[in-house]
């Protein structure tokens, strides 16, 4: 007799289930499922609360391997090696390893212009804020065709020819690590910081 | 009636019933003629029937390990100098770019870089500098993001024959895979004077650039995937820095180095490059984020259009957040409608935008203008000469459009006439 119940309650319960959970009760049309997931950061904050207080990935580098690599050199001269460069020398580099690109005399090409003439065009005279950008530039990128392959003092040399050819400093000028960032550079008072901060102004 | 009489007949009725059939037979050819010549040009192919092929009919090319594009639509890059080449925008659907389309800027050429000889220094005001390979790089918490790149010297003008790529194609849009910067950072141990970073690329040019530290901490990526694999070597394999709404320059490819400094190193392509020319003499530096622009890809040059309904589209987008809206003219600016964006619309991403259009067959131009969530509108190249006093330059982002002929071809417009 209480089988029979239990039977009967199990194919009660079952049928009104069934009839419950029909797809068309299941999905009320009018609910909007609001998609929040669009963000690149939804859900950061509480995945970075799940990870540890320190990932230890990688190997510590020492003095001598960052040493190898810094090679920057900034305006206050930090970065700048020790050396002496002189016009006359840094002239005879040029021949050979700049001409090619950059023309006789600085200014006629066929690559970027270097030396201010009458024609107009961006060049170290005219444009380059700082004297230490050409010592990092020419150590970092040039020649073209041999990137690196300069010494400290072709590099030193090319520095003080440069800024001679240019009418900044006198051929017989001595460029160190002390002078290259006292050196003061024409084009450095037109320089301003973006003021462009979005918004209606266009700057 | 005689036998003769009716040959006769019989004759006439013959050639009768010939002239009858050349006369419509020359008709049909002539009106055949007559629709080739009026219907401006379009032909049917005209097929051998020989070579005519079912593709129901015949068995199919087998599986491979790498795709292919159909050689039917296999759009290139446009590729200019050796050093640079462009996406064709007018070329590509939605807003991905595939890696392979995606466009090149390199200073010294493309490194050939085994992962397994790379490493990434960072080093600095950090008290723990450390040394990282590809495979360390994984092992940080990941994250996926997708954002454009955009060269800030992207656009081209001066003739009426070029096409959205080639006006403005140093832009273009992945999914990059990496891992935070900050999330890196945070195990070093930032020392408070740490103010720039400096990264550094192992490029033939070991292009460097300072970034503001606090700008770059809150979304910077060190990545390493784009678009589900590996970066291409041509956009940094194995590792780049990615800043969303960044000019392209900042963000670092083949990152080799990262310092964190107290100031700016005055690389030189962030003083003698990279810097525009304003108002009252002055050169603008570290101007790094990409204002807001679109551009009209369909209609454009090289494409023609018929008249009737068409959906023109385009892409627009920000680096300082959201495209809100994008304004559509095909009156030439006398006035404006509001384009509908495929959502999800994702900040400082490329936005596909579009607009249902009647053409009615008159010469018309048609302009876009972007507005992002900060509330800038687009200027026009007028707006920015008198904002800058210069006519050009780098970050230079005009409203472009294109002339709409009566025959349907489409010519990049004048800016300087909107």
């Amino acid at each position: 007799m209480i089988r029979t119940r239990i039977a009967y309650l199990l194919i009660g319960c079952t049928t009104a289930s069934l009839t419950r959970c029909s797809p068309v009760d299941r999905v009320p049309a009018t609910v909007h499922v609001q998609q929040e997931h669009t963000d690149w950061s939804t859900g950061l904050i509480a995945y970075e609360a799940t990870w540890p207080d320190k990932f230890g990935i990688g190997r510590p580098a020492d003095k001598k391997f960052i040493d190898r690599w810094d090679i920057d050199v900034r305006p206050d001269g930090k970065g700048l090696p020790k050396g002496r460069g002189l016009a006359k020398n840094g002239a005879a580099v040029y021949r050979k390893k700049c001409a090619s690109c950059h023309g006789a005399n600085g200014y006629e090409g066929p690559e970027d212009k270097l030396v201010t003439d009458p024609t107009g065009g961006n060049t170290i005279g005219n444009y380059w804020p700082y004297a230490t950008t050409i010592f990092d530039y020419v150590r970092r990128a040039m020649p073209f065709d041999a990137p690196g392959s300069l010494t400290d003092q072709e590099v030193y040399d090319i520095t003080a020819y440069l800024l001679y050819l240019n009418g900044i400093i006198e051929e017989g000028n001595v460029i160190t690590e002390e002078s290259l960032p006292r050196v003061e550079m024409p084009a450095k008072k037109r320089y301003v910081l973006d003021d462009r901060r979005g918004g209606p102004e266009i700057r | 009636m005689s036998v003769e009489r009716d040959y006769f007949l019989q004759i006439r009725g013959l050639v009768r019933w010939l002239t009858a059939t050349v006369a419509i037979f020359l008709a049909l050819v002539a009106g055949l003629v007559w629709y080739q010549h009026t219907s401006r040009g379009v032909k049917e192919p005209s097929f051998d029937s020989k070579i005519v092929v079912d593709p129901g009919k015949v068995q199919g090319a087998p599986s491979s390990e790498v795709g292919y594009r159909s050689k039917y639509d296999s759009p290139k890059r446009i590729a200019t100098y050796a050093t640079a080449s462009r996406t064709p925008l007018e070329e590509l659907q939605g807003t991905i770019t595939p890696s392979d389309l995606h466009f090149e800027r390199h200073h010294a050429g493309i490194p050939d870089i085994d992962p397994e000889q790379h490493e990434l220094l960072i080093h600095g005001l950090v008290d723990r500098p450390i040394r990282l390979k590809l495979s360390d790089l994984k092992k940080y918490p990941s994250v996926s993001r997708i954002c454009f790149i955009e060269c800030s010297g992207n656009f081209r003008y001066g003739k009426r024959e070029m096409t959205p790529g080639e006006v403005c194609g140093l832009t273009s849009q992945s999914e990059w895979t990496g891992v935070l910067l900050s999330t890196v950072l945070r195990d070093l141990g930032v020392k408070p004077e740490a103010k720039w970073l400096l990264a550094e690329g192992a490029d033939g040019a070991l292009m460097a650039r300072s970034v503001p530290l606090q700008e770059a901490l809150t979304e910077a990526i060190i990545a390493y995937g784009q678009n589900g694999e590996a970066i291409r070597p041509q956009q940094g394999y194995p590792m780049r820095l990615v800043i969303p709404g960044f000019e392209g320059n900042t963000q670092i490819k083949w990152l080799r180095r990262i310092e964190l400094t107290d100031q700016p190193v005055m690389t030189r392509e962030e003083t003698s490059k990279y810097t525009e020319k304003v108002k009252n003499g002055k050169i603008r530096m570290f101007s790094l984020v990409m204002d807001a622009r679109s551009i009209i890809t369909y209609p454009a040059y090289p494409k023609r259009i018929e008249k009737g309904w068409q959906e023109l589209r385009g892409i627009a987008w920000s680096g300082r957040g959201k495209v809100t809206k994008v304004l559509v003219s095909v009156d030439n600016g006398k006035s404006w409608q509001e384009a509908h964006l495929q959502g999800p619309v994702l900040e400082k991403a490329h936005t596909a935008f579009k607009l249902m259009w009647h053409w009615d067959g008159k010469p018309t131009r048609v302009l876009s203008r972007a507005i992002d969530e900060t509330g800038y509108e687009q200027p026009t190249y007028k707006q920015l000469v008198k904002a800058r006093e210069a006519r050009g330059g780098y970050h230079f982002n005009p409203i472009v459009g294109w002339d709409i002929e009566k025959t349907g071809e489409a010519y990049l417009a004048d800016v300087e006439d909107i």
